[in-house]
C-alpha cells in the first residue's frame, strides 16, 4: 500500500465570512461550523474559539485533538467507517493541515479531561501548545447520558477537523512524502538482508472515555489484527476521548504516530518494517490473556525479528504491555516497550502496576506523577470547574493568586506512551 | 495494600479482576473477579443472577480464608 | 562569593603512601590538594578549590568502623569545608564503601554536601546509592580524566544546592528516585535505536530497570470462619455519595473511613466511586457490584460469618503511588487490629 502525503504548513488561523486557506492561512467559517455541528440534536450549544501558540490562553477539559485532513486521491475518505462508509483507506493521496488542529471541550463527561496550556510551564509537556486550534466548547442537551455525550462531541470534533481538511484539497503542499508498506512476502524478497521489524500498537479500550474505534469498531469487541500503518495515517483509528490526560493518545496522536513514523524512516535502511499489529487492552482478564496470546501468534506467525510496543494509558494495562512482551520475546522475538510511570510525587515509588524480567528494553515517557505548578493565564477556553476533579488534580489545587498545582497526569500528551515526547525520566 | 494487611497479622484475600498484577504486588490469596468496572458483579444479567455471582465470589474468599496457603493461591470460583 | 572550600578524602594509594601493605594508617588530615585533587582542582578553576585533603587506609577505615568515622568527622567539622567530595573509588571494594560510608556520614551528621565516584559494581553502589550521589566512573584509575569532569560539575551544583537533573544527564548512579528531563529524541526514536541494538546483540540501556517487588509470608487461615469478624477494603474507590472527604479520582492522596452500621445495602442514592480509572457507571449504579455490602449482610444473617465489621476502607488505587498506599494500608490495618477484625477481604477493580 503506497500513500503519499502532502504537507501543508498552517502558520495561522483567523475567523472569516468565508472558508478557505491561503499560503498558509486557515479562515474558518464560525457561522457555518456552528451549523454543522448543532444538526446533531444532542448539542444544546456550542462556541468556537481560537488559541494559537504564546497565548496566555489555558483550554480545560480537553476531551480529543484532531488533526484536519482530506483524502485527494485513492479509495475511501478520512475516518472511514465513523464518519464515511467503510472503504480501506491508505493508498493514493492525502493532504494534511500540518500545524493546525481542533481542540474538544465542554462540561466534563468522566474524571479524564486534560488541559492544554499556550503558554508557560504547562506548555512545555503539551504538544498541543505548539498547533493552531479551533477550540470548540460543547454544552450537551439536558438529561444527556455520559455514553451519548461522549459519542457526540466525538463525531462533532472529526467532522469539524474534516471540515476544515476539506479546505486544503486544492493546495499546493509545501512537503510531500511517500509511505509503502509492502505486501509480507514482497517486503522479505526486496530486504533478504534487513531485520524484519514489526509495531505492536496498544489500543485503550475500557469503556467509557477509554474506548478507540478502528474503522468505526469499538476495540474492546475486536481480537488482535493487522492494519497497514498507512491506514492509520488517513484516520482508521480514532481515539474515544480521554483517559488520564498525560497518556491518553488523541485521534492527533493517531494520525501522526510517531512509532509509524520512525520506522518508516528507517525502512530499508536499517530494518524492514514488515507489519503493524493492533491490539486491545480489556476489562477481562480472559480478555488480556486471549488478546495477548494471539498478539504472540501474529508476531510469530509474521516471522518478525523484532518488535516495538506500545502502551495507552496505565495502571491494569501494564498488565497487558507486560504479557505481550513476555509472550513475545517467549516465541522468540526482541521487544522494546514505550510506557510511562507513576512513580509518586516524590518518584520514589514503583513506576508500573506489573513487571517481569523478560521487559529489559523500556523507553519511558516520564513520570505522570511529577507536581506541575501551571501560571494563571489571562484566558480560559472551558472551565476551571473540574481542575480538582480531573486525573491529576487534587482538593484545593487552584490557588488563590489563579496558578494550578496539578500533576502532569492532567497534561495533554504529556507522557505519551508511543513516544511522541522527548520526555523521560531516570 | 493486600501486602500491608498481611504484615498486619491479618489473614486477607484479595478479590481483583488482574490477578497477575495481584502475583506481582505479592497477595497471598487471590479470587478472581468479574471485570475492571465490576468486580463482583455484572451489569448485563438481572439483579437477582448478579447476587448470585457476588454470593459465589464471597463465599471463594470465604474458603481462600478458611484454607491453609504456603505460596501465592489463586482460588478458582466454582 | 569567593570560591567554594572544597575536602577531599582520598587512600593511602591515591596519597603516594603505598599500596596494601599500608592500608592500615590511621586518618590524616593535610592542607592543600593532592593526587587526584589536583585534576579537580584544575576543573574548578576560579569556582572552588580543595583546601585540605583527609588520607586513610582502607583496612583502617573498614576495620576500625567507629574510630575512623570519628576521628575523620572531627577533621571535616574543623576544616568547615562547603563541599566534601571522596575518591573516585573506581572498582576498589573497600576504598568505595569508605567513600561512600564517610561522605553518608558527612552528609547526615554535619549537613554538607557531598559527592563520591565509583564504578557501577562496587559494592559501596548498591549500599548508598539511595542515600547521596555517586558518580558512575570506569573500573579503573584510566577512567580518572572522565570521572573528575563528571564529579566537577555535580559537586558544584550540590554545593550551591542548585536542581539536579536526572542521572542520565548528571552522570550519577541511579539512586532509585524517578527524576523527569527532556531527552535529545523523542521516544518512538529511542525505541527504534534501542531495538536495533537488541536486534544486534549489541549492549543497550533500558530506561527504567524492572523492579522486584518483595513478599509477605501468608498468615494461617482463620479456624472458624463462623465466628470472624470480616472487614472490607477496596482499592475502587466506593464513598458516600458526593464524595464528603473529596478523594482524589487518581493519584489520592489520602483514604477514606466510612461507617456502615446499619447499612444493608449500598444504592446509586447513597454511594458512588471517586476512582477515575475505569468506566464509573457500573458502580455508581449499585456500589455493591464493588464493595458487597449487601452479601456479606446476608451471610451475617445466615451465619456464614460472624459479622461485617462496621466501618470500611477505601482509595482510589488510580495512579496512586504504591508508597501512598502503602502508607494509607499500615495506618488502616493497625485501626483494624485494634478493633479486632479477625479477616480481610479487599476488592480491587
Amino acid at each position: 500500500m503506497k500513500l503519499e502525503v502532502g504537507y501543508i504548513d498552517i502558520t495561522d488561523i483567523q475567523f472569516s465570512d468565508k472558508a478557505s486557506l491561503q499560503d498558509g492561512v486557515l479562515y474558518v467559517d464560525r457561522d457555518a461550523i456552528t451549523a454543522m455541528i448543532l444538526e446533531d440534536e444532542r448539542i444544546r450549544a456550542v462556541e468556537l474559539d481560537i488559541a494559537k501558540p504564546g497565548e496566555s490562553v489555558r483550554i480545560t477539559p480537553v476531551k480529543d485533538v484532531i488533526e484536519p485532513r482530506v483524502k485527494v486521491e485513492g479509495p475511501g475518505e478520512i475516518f472511514p467507517g465513523v464518519l464515511s462508509k467503510v472503504q480501506t483507506v491508505g493508498s493514493g493521496r492525502t493532504h494534511v493541515l500540518r500545524g493546525a488542529a481542533v481542540v474538544t471541550t465542554g462540561k466534563i463527561v468522566g474524571f479524564q479531561e486534560g488541559i492544554i496550556d499556550m503558554t508557560g510551564l504547562g506548555a512545555e509537556y503539551t504538544p498541543f501548545s505548539k498547533t493552531f486550534n479551533l477550540v470548540a466548547n460543547f454544552t450537551p442537551v439536558d438529561g444527556l447520558t455520559a455514553h451519548d455525550y461522549e459519542n457526540a462531541l466525538r463525531l462533532a470534533g472529526l467532522k469539524m477537523a474534516k471540515a476544515l481538511g476539506e479546505l486544503g484539497r486544492e493546495v499546493e503542499p509545501n512537503e510531500v512524502k511517500t509511505y509503502e508498506h509492502l505486501p509480507v512476502m514482497q517486503g522479505a524478497e526486496k530486504y533478504p538482508e534487513l531485520p524484519r521489524v514489526g509495531y505492536v500498537q496498544m489500543l485503550q479500550s475500557q469503556g467509557l472515555m477509554h474506548d478507540t474505534y478502528v474503522y468505526g469498531v469499538d476495540m474492546k469487541q475486536s481480537l488482535t489484527t493487522m492494519i497497514s500503518p498507512t491506514e492509520v495515517l488517513d484516520g482508521a483509528i480514532i481515539s474515544g476521548n480521554c483517559v488520564s490526560a498525560c497518556d491518553k493518545n488523541t485521534t492527533y496522536h493517531h494520525l501522526n504516530n510517531p512509532v509509524i513514523h520512525d520506522l518508516f524512516e528507517a525502512h530499508g535502511k536499517t530494518l524492514n518494517f514488515a507489519a503493524m499489529i493492533i491490539t486491545n487492552e480489556n476489562v477481562y482478564l480472559a480478555d488480556k490473556e486471549r488478546s495477548s496470546d494471539w498478539t504472540a501468534k501474529l508476531v510469530e506467525y509474521l516471522d518478525l525479528d523484532g518488535v516495538i510496543i506500545s502502551q495507552e494509558g496505565f495502571g491494569n494495562p501494564d498488565t497487558d504491555l507486560i504479557m505481550n512482551c513476555k509472550k513475545i520475546e517467549a516465541v522468540g522475538t526482541r521487544t522494546v516497550i514505550i510506557t510511562d510511570e507513576y512513580a509518586g510525587r516524590d518518584g520514589t515509588s514503583q513506576s508500573l502496576a506489573d513487571a517481569d524480567a523478560s521487559a529489559d528494553a523500556v523507553v519511558t515517557g516520564g513520570n505522570a506523577n511529577q507536581v506541575v505548578v501551571l501560571p494563571k493565564l489571562d484566558k480560559v477556553i472551558g472551565t476551571l470547574d473540574y481542575v480538582d476533579k480531573i486525573a491529576g488534580g487534587f482538593e484545593n489545587n487552584l490557588q488563590e493568586d489563579g496558578s494550578i498545582v496539578v500533576e502532569l497526569q492532567a497534561i495533554t500528551g504529556a507522557t505519551n506512551e508511543l513516544g511522541f515526547n522527548r520526555l523521560s525520566a531516570r | 495494600m493486600v501486602k500491608e494487611v498481611e504484615r498486619a497479622g491479618i489473614p486477607v484475600v484479595h478479590v481483583c479482576t488482574v490477578t497477575p498484577i495481584s502475583m506481582t504486588v505479592g497477595a497471598n490469596r487471590i479470587v478472581p473477579a468479574v471485570a475492571i468496572p465490576h468486580p463482583l458483579g455484572n451489569p448485563a444479567l438481572s439483579m437477582e443472577e448478579e447476587k448470585q455471582i457476588r454470593r459465589k465470589i464471597l463465599d471463594t474468599a470465604l474458603k481462600a480464608l478458611s484454607t491453609e496457603v504456603e505460596e501465592q493461591t489463586i482460588f478458582e470460583v466454582e | 562569593m569567593g570560591k567554594l572550600k572544597v575536602l577531599h578524602y582520598i587512600n593511602q594509594f591515591y596519597a603516594g603512601i603505598g599500596g596494601e601493605e599500608m592500608a592500615d594508617v590511621a586518618p590524616e588530615l593535610r592542607e592543600g590538594a593532592m593526587g587526584p585533587g589536583l585534576a579537580f582542582n584544575s576543573g574548578y578553576g576560579d569556582e572552588a578549590e580543595i583546601t585540605h585533603t583527609i588520607v586513610c587506609g582502607d583496612s583502617f577505615f573498614n576495620e576500625r568502623l567507629d574510630e575512623a568515622k570519628e576521628l575523620i568527622l572531627d577533621m571535616v567539622k574543623s576544616v568547615k569545608p562547603d563541599l566534601f567530595v571522596a575518591g573516585p573509588a573506581f572498582n576498589a571494594g573497600r576504598y568505595g564503601v569508605a567513600c561512600a560510608t564517610i561522605a553518608y556520614e558527612v552528609l547526615s551528621q554535619l549537613g554538607i554536601p557531598v559527592l563520591t565516584g565509583m564504578y557501577e559494581e562496587n559494592p559501596g553502589v548498591d549500599m548508598f546509592r539511595d542515600k547521596l550521589y555517586i558518580v558512575a566512573t570506569r573500573n579503573s584509575a584510566a577512567g580518572m580524566r572522565d570521572a573528575v569532569s563528571k564529579m566537577v560539575p555535580l559537586s558544584l551544583k550540590l554545593a550551591r544546592g542548585e536542581t539536579i537533573g536526572a542521572s542520565a544527564e548528571e552522570g550519577y548512579h541511579p539512586t532509585g528516585v524517578r527524576v523527569n528531563f527532556f531527552e535529545k529524541e523523542r521516544g518512538s526514536k529511542r525505541a527504534v535505536k534501542m531495538l536495533l541494538k537488541k536486534m544486534a546483540g549489541k549492549p543497550f540501556t533500558t530506561e527504567f530497570p524492572m523492579p522486584d517487588f518483595d513478599r509477605v509470608p501468608p498468615n494461617p487461615a482463620v479456624k472458624d470462619i463462623t465466628k470472624a469478624t470480616v472487614a472490607l477494603v477496596t482499592s475502587g474507590g466506593i464513598v458516600p455519595k458526593g464524595n464528603p472527604d473529596r478523594i482524589e479520582s487518581s493519584s489520592a492522596s489520602k483514604y477514606g473511613e466510612y461507617d456502615i452500621t446499619g447499612v444493608m445495602d449500598l444504592t446509586a442514592e447513597t454511594y458512588e466511586t471517586a476512582h477515575g480509572g475505569y468506566d464509573p457507571l457500573y458502580a455508581n449504579q449499585d456500589a455493591d457490584r464493588v464493595l458487597p455490602v449487601d452479601i456479606l449482610r446476608e451471610f451475617e444473617a445466615q451465619g456464614k460469618i460472624g459479622k461485617l465489621h462496621n466501618k470500611f476502607y477505601t482509595t482510589v488505587g488510580n495512579g496512586t503511588a504504591v508508597k501512598s498506599s502503602k502508607v494509607f494500608a499500615e495506618e488502616f490495618s493497625r485501626k483494624l487490629v485494634n478493633d479486632g477484625v479477625d479477616v480481610v477481604i479487599l476488592t480491587s477493580t
